[in-house]
């Protein structure tokens, strides 16, 4: 066989970045990859950062006045979004995994009902749930 | 959409962006287009085979049984995977369709997959019945027992046709290349779940390792996609429960099934004719 990139056709990153026509699980799956890359990164600068305390408390005073004001207070409230959606959908793709709410086989007859469909309820009521915490601590974020 | 006088016959006119290449003259694949009235009731099937006999008989594509049955016929249509002849052409709701060969496999020609890859996954995963009684395998006494309900437990994964769409679909499969692919797991849990079967073990040593069971992350787009409704997303999820049962000892299944007793008390009817005699020895 040739050696032709565009012969092998597979879709690589761009294939896991773009949902295009696939379902709203589908969007979750990026978006649960991207906000566990990003608390990832967060936990690293945050070590960096709170690691100011060793050298005493005036160093700690320093680094926590150079990181208030409200562009910090927005990229706080980021990492608050990234936990809460992480942590309530990990929930159910545990859940998932342990084969939990996605029913079990049966005779497919049409219209067909798939394991995505079965577990589309629990999915909207953690989804909703994301939205509420998000809203409430929005509010403690930047109103209260 | 306009309708011809004093028949209840429609047709639109739609414009197909078709996929061309030919490995040994193009560098990349290249859309080129045509413009036909497509009637009611065409398949996006029909509309390829319309553009091969009328307009433009280089087109390359795979096909077979034109009735959902056999898998040859999947391709990429306006960034979905579908089986082209299990589609009807005015359901996509399109004046310009897009069909694509399956991302995820090389190109062979124009619109054609090479599924290589999805077979090699699949053999290796070991789809058959495996059981240690090689006599009554060779040659049967009667049939191995199982009731109507265990059919049904691994029933809907047997209809899968290995037509690939699942793996163009897996978002796994797109970054890659080893993961074994949702076509592979179904079919795993499908033998590890026939009453039949031995070979749990087995099959559980192809699939849980680095590139295995473990790197599904339950997108759902393998379940979504499917078009004859074999879920492999709900049978990775049930494979994981059972790979990891089975590292603690756990979710053995019973012996894989014996032959069905003799039935009892029954003689056969008076009218049935014997069978004509065998012949092949």
């Amino acid at each position: 066989m040739q050696a032709n990139k565009h012969l092998d056709n597979r879709l690589g990153l761009r294939g896991w970045i773009r949902a295009g026509r696939y379902r709203f699980e589908r969007y979750l799956y990026i978006l649960h990859r991207i906000s566990g890359l990003s608390l990832l990164a967060y936990l690293l600068m945050h070590i960096y950062v709170t690691g100011a305390r060793i050298y005493g408390a005036d160093a700690w005073n320093t680094t926590m006045g150079s990181v208030t004001g409200p562009v910090f207070t927005m990229l706080e409230f980021l990492v608050m979004a990234a936990f809460v959606f992480h942590g309530l959908n990990g929930i159910r793709l545990v859940l998932i995994e342990l084969g939990i709410g996605i029913g079990r086989p049966m005779r497919q007859e049409y219209p067909y009902v798939n394991s995505n469909d079965k577990q589309r309820t629990m999915m909207w009521i953690l989804m909703v749930l994301v939205v509420i915490i998000l809203v409430i601590s929005a509010l403690d974020f930047f109103v209260l | 959409m306009d309708t011809k006088k004093g028949t209840n016959h429609h047709t639109k006119t739609i414009t197909f962006r078709v996929q061309r290449f030919d490995p040994n003259r193009d560098a990349e694949p290249r859309l080129q287009e045509y413009t036909f009235p497509v009637s009611q009731g065409m398949t996006v099937l029909d509309c390829l085979i319309y553009i091969k006999e009328k307009l433009d008989g280089s087109l390359s594509f795979r096909a077979s049984c034109r009735m959902g049955i056999c898998g040859s016929c999947a391709m990429f249509v306006n960034g979905f995977p579908i089986l082209t002849c299990h589609t009807q052409t005015f359901e996509l709701n399109a004046d310009v369709i897009e069909i694509r060969s399956l991302p995820n496999y090389p190109i062979i020609k124009d619109l054609i997959p090479d599924l290589t890859m999805l077979f090699e996954k699949h053999k290796s995963i070991k789809p058959y019945i495996i059981r240690t009684d090689i006599k009554e395998i060779e040659s049967p006494t009667r049939e191995y027992h199982q009731s109507p309900q265990e059919l049904e437990d691994y029933l809907q994964f047997s209809y899968c046709l290995k037509c690939g769409i699942c793996l163009s679909a897996c978002p796994t499969v797109a970054t890659d290349r080893a993961f074994i692919g949702p076509q592979a797991l179904g079919q795993a849990f499908r033998y590890n779940n026939d009453t039949r079967d031995g070979g749990t073990a087995e099959r559980l040593d192809a699939i849980d390792h680095p590139h295995g069971v473990w790197r599904c992350h339950m997108a759902g787009a393998c379940a979504d996609a499917c078009p004859k409704g074999v879920d492999p997303a709900m049978a990775a999820q049930l494979l994981k429960r059972q790979a990891a049962a089975a590292v603690f000892g756990r979710g053995k299944k019973a012996k894989p099934a014996g032959v069905a007793p003799e039935p009892k008390n029954v003689s056969r009817r008076p009218n049935i004719p014997d069978a004509p005699p065998r012949t092949v020895e």
